[in-house]
């Protein structure tokens, strides 16, 4: 074989060629990636950290004075931020919570085989892919009190969803379950197939019922990717802007990011609002660590 | 009290039949092999026995009650598999506590039969571990002690060793041996291997392409095989088996090999016996194990010139080839009997060791000299 030919086979070989390390190569693929998060992620954390201490104004042309805790003493103090803390919580209980009671059963009722199984999967992951701002939209068309098809089709008349302080949460929750019950379904799918078939068969030797197989084989073994899915579908309901948002713009639907984006750039209290995200990161945050310690607990078996 | 009977079992995976018109009767306390080479159908019979598997004709009888229709719970038979098939997310403890808490028996009970069984399988110590801790053999310990704790109606092994390497293998067929002795249960053994089939069996069962082709306790398919398929699939080294040309002479008959000068004396009465057994003469084979070809390094009565070709030393004796007319016959002698390769012996077979097959069908012809 010549060496051209060598060279075409094998990169590594022909970027030795040209006198590049393997060194080389990896900082040119990584050095860019970093500086673009440095720039656009590490920079704005750090920055909105220092302002997070400031009575800044992002609308007035003045210099941002240190006031210490106060922005935190001020949030922490204050009832209406306490009343969107607790309509996110309620927010991510029933929206979450519907999400893996639905996934799962999908799941469950998925895992088996029946014809066009590759065809029906894939048309019930369609609502993941939407674009949020436009399910939203939708949503709102087919809970409209006087002519949306959820009236007509369950028969309620001119039920108010959307403009019924009671109601509007959980008609933007049952939004949100039907556009990501679809990831936890994908997810269980996962972890249910990968349930050894033997085990079922050792169970049934076993004179197990299909209840007690189901929960002392199925749900432990597939724990830990409901666990994953449980992670990233609290993180994102916590963080949840759009479709309430777009959908509601009730006091009752008034999740914390929508107070942080109307206190950042409709009141323009740029201190205040960095403040009050960095509370909900620390929260996020705190969250997450419970699950992944459960998480790490289950996958130790 | 456990009776197994299979009366006219059929299984068919599409188009392929697994499992052709099988009939046998397992008794109450018997030690049964089924043994044949993969893909002979013997797991599908085990899987079909359990319930695991669905059969297509004939029916399967558990203590004389139709079985086939009822689901793998209901027919409380125990079930050893190829892969241990543990609960990885339970201890060893919670594993063997399985059946007994799946059918909600009192906490108390569980506890003294999960810990009477350690007992007897000796492995106490490995309560509170998990599967993933565990060596082969202990795995497959606690899968037995899994299936006995419920004491089951008969036990069903699929190869229960078969994934262990070979000294481990050899300690839980032992093992395995000794736990039936003890606690005596009805138990169906499937193994590809002979040499577990006859240290473990009271009765084989071999099986080929779907097919029963002979049961008998080890010594009876060792000695008398049915076909040339048993003949040839038990017993290591495997028997020689040449098509032979039979002669009869004054006071004896004679057995050539093929391309042979001269053949092996056999008493007088092998003619009759074979015209008995109804052979065309064309069409006989002789077989014969290798510990039934005598060798001598001097000329003797009856004795055949032959020559060796190349010599197996396996330590406790030797395992040589022998050429005579254009076959070789493999002979076991003592270890160094033949000092070197191309050394000129003299041979015979041991006419009580031979057998005949009719080459066609493959069948016993029934001799027995």
């Amino acid at each position: 074989m010549t060496t051209a030919a060598l060279d075409r086979l094998d990169p590594q070989a022909r970027a030795a060629a040209r006198g590049w390390s393997d060194i080389k190569i990896r900082n040119m693929f990584i050095i860019p990636t970093i500086l673009f998060l440095i720039v656009f992620n590490i920079f704005p954390l750090l920055y909105s950290l220092g302002y997070s201490f400031t009575d800044f104004r992002a609308s007035v042309n003045a210099p941002a004075s240190f006031i210490g805790l106060e922005n935190y003493r001020r949030l922490l103090s204050d009832p209406n931020i306490w009343r969107n803390f607790t309509v996110t919580a309620k927010y991510v209980i029933v929206s979450v919570g519907g999400q893996m009671i639905v996934g799962f059963g999908v799941a469950l009722l998925l895992n088996r085989a029946f014809p066009f199984k590759g065809f029906v999967t894939t048309l019930l992951l369609l609502p993941m892919m939407m674009s949020m701002a436009v399910v939203g939209l939708f949503w709102k068309l087919l809970y409209d009190p006087s002519w949306g098809i959820i009236n007509y089709a369950l028969g309620l008349g001119r039920f108010d969803w959307l403009s019924n302080p009671d109601m509007a949460l959980y008609a933007v929750a049952i939004t949100d379950i039907w556009m990501w019950s679809p990831f936890v379904m994908l997810l269980s799918l996962a972890g249910l197939s990968a349930v050894p078939k033997h085990l079922y068969e050792a169970a049934a030797i076993d004179r197990a019922s299909s209840w007690y197989t189901f929960t002392r084989i199925t749900l432990p073994l597939v724990s830990p990717l409901l666990l994953i899915a449980l992670i990233f579908r609290t993180m994102e309901a916590f963080k949840s802007f759009d479709l309430p948002f777009i959908m509601s713009g009730q006091p009752t639907t008034e999740v914390i990011a929508i107070r942080l984006y109307k206190m950042a750039f409709q009141e323009w209290q740029t201190g205040l609002s960095c403040a009050l995200a960095y509370i909900m990161l620390i929260v996020v945050i705190a969250i997450t660590n419970v699950y992944i310690k459960y998480l790490n607990r289950v996958k130790e078996r | 009290m456990t009776h197994i009977e299979l009366r006219g079992v059929q299984k068919f995976f599409g188009d392929v039949q697994v499992i052709k018109d099988m009939n046998l009767v397992i008794e109450d306390n018997e030690f049964i092999v089924m043994l044949g080479p993969s893909g002979c159908g013997k797991t599908t019979t085990l899987r079909a026995i359990a319930g695991l598997e669905t059969i297509d004709e004939g029916d399967i009888l558990i203590d004389g009650k139709a079985v086939q229709h009822l689901k793998a719970a209901d027919r409380d038979i125990a079930f050893v598999f190829q892969s241990f098939s543990l609960y990885p997310h339970m201890t060893v403890y919670e594993n063997i506590a399985f059946p007994l808490r799946a059918t909600r028996q009192s906490k108390a009970e569980v506890d003294r039969a999960v810990r009477q069984m350690a007992e007897i399988l000796q492995i106490t110590p490995l309560l509170q571990r998990r599967p993933s801790a565990l060596s082969g053999g202990d795995m497959q310990r606690v899968a037995i002690g899994r299936a006995l704790v419920r004491s089951p109606k008969a036990l069903l092994m699929d190869e229960p060793i078969g994934a262990l390497d070979a000294t481990l293998r050899e300690e839980m067929r032992t093992e395995i041996k000794r736990l039936h002795i003890k606690q005596g249960s009805t138990t169906i053994y499937v193994t590809h291997d002979q040499v577990e089939a006859m240290a473990l069996a009271d009765r084989i069962v071999i099986m080929n392409e779907g097919v029963l082709q002979q049961v008998g306790t080890p010594d009876e398919v060792y000695t008398h095989p049915a076909n040339l398929f048993v003949a040839q699939f038990v017993g290591s080294p495997v028997m020689n088996v040449a098509e032979a040309r039979i002669t009869e002479e004054k006071d004896e008959a004679r057995v050539f090999m093929p391309g042979a000068e001269h053949g092996f004396p056999f008493p007088r009465k092998l003619i009759a016996l074979l015209e008995a057994g109804k052979a065309s003469p064309d069409a006989i084979s002789l077989g014969v194990r290798p510990e039934g070809v005598l060798v001598e390094r001097e000329k003797r009565e009856g004795y055949l010139p032959v020559e060796a070709h190349i010599i197996e030393p396996l330590g406790s004796h030797d395992i040589v080839d022998l050429q005579i007319g254009d076959r070789f016959l493999r002979a076991r002698t003592k270890s160094g009997f033949v000092p070197r390769p191309g050394e000129q012996v003299w041979a015979r077979i041991d006419p009580a060791q031979a057998h005949f097959f009719d080459t066609r069908s493959g069948n016993s012809l029934g001799v027995r000299l």
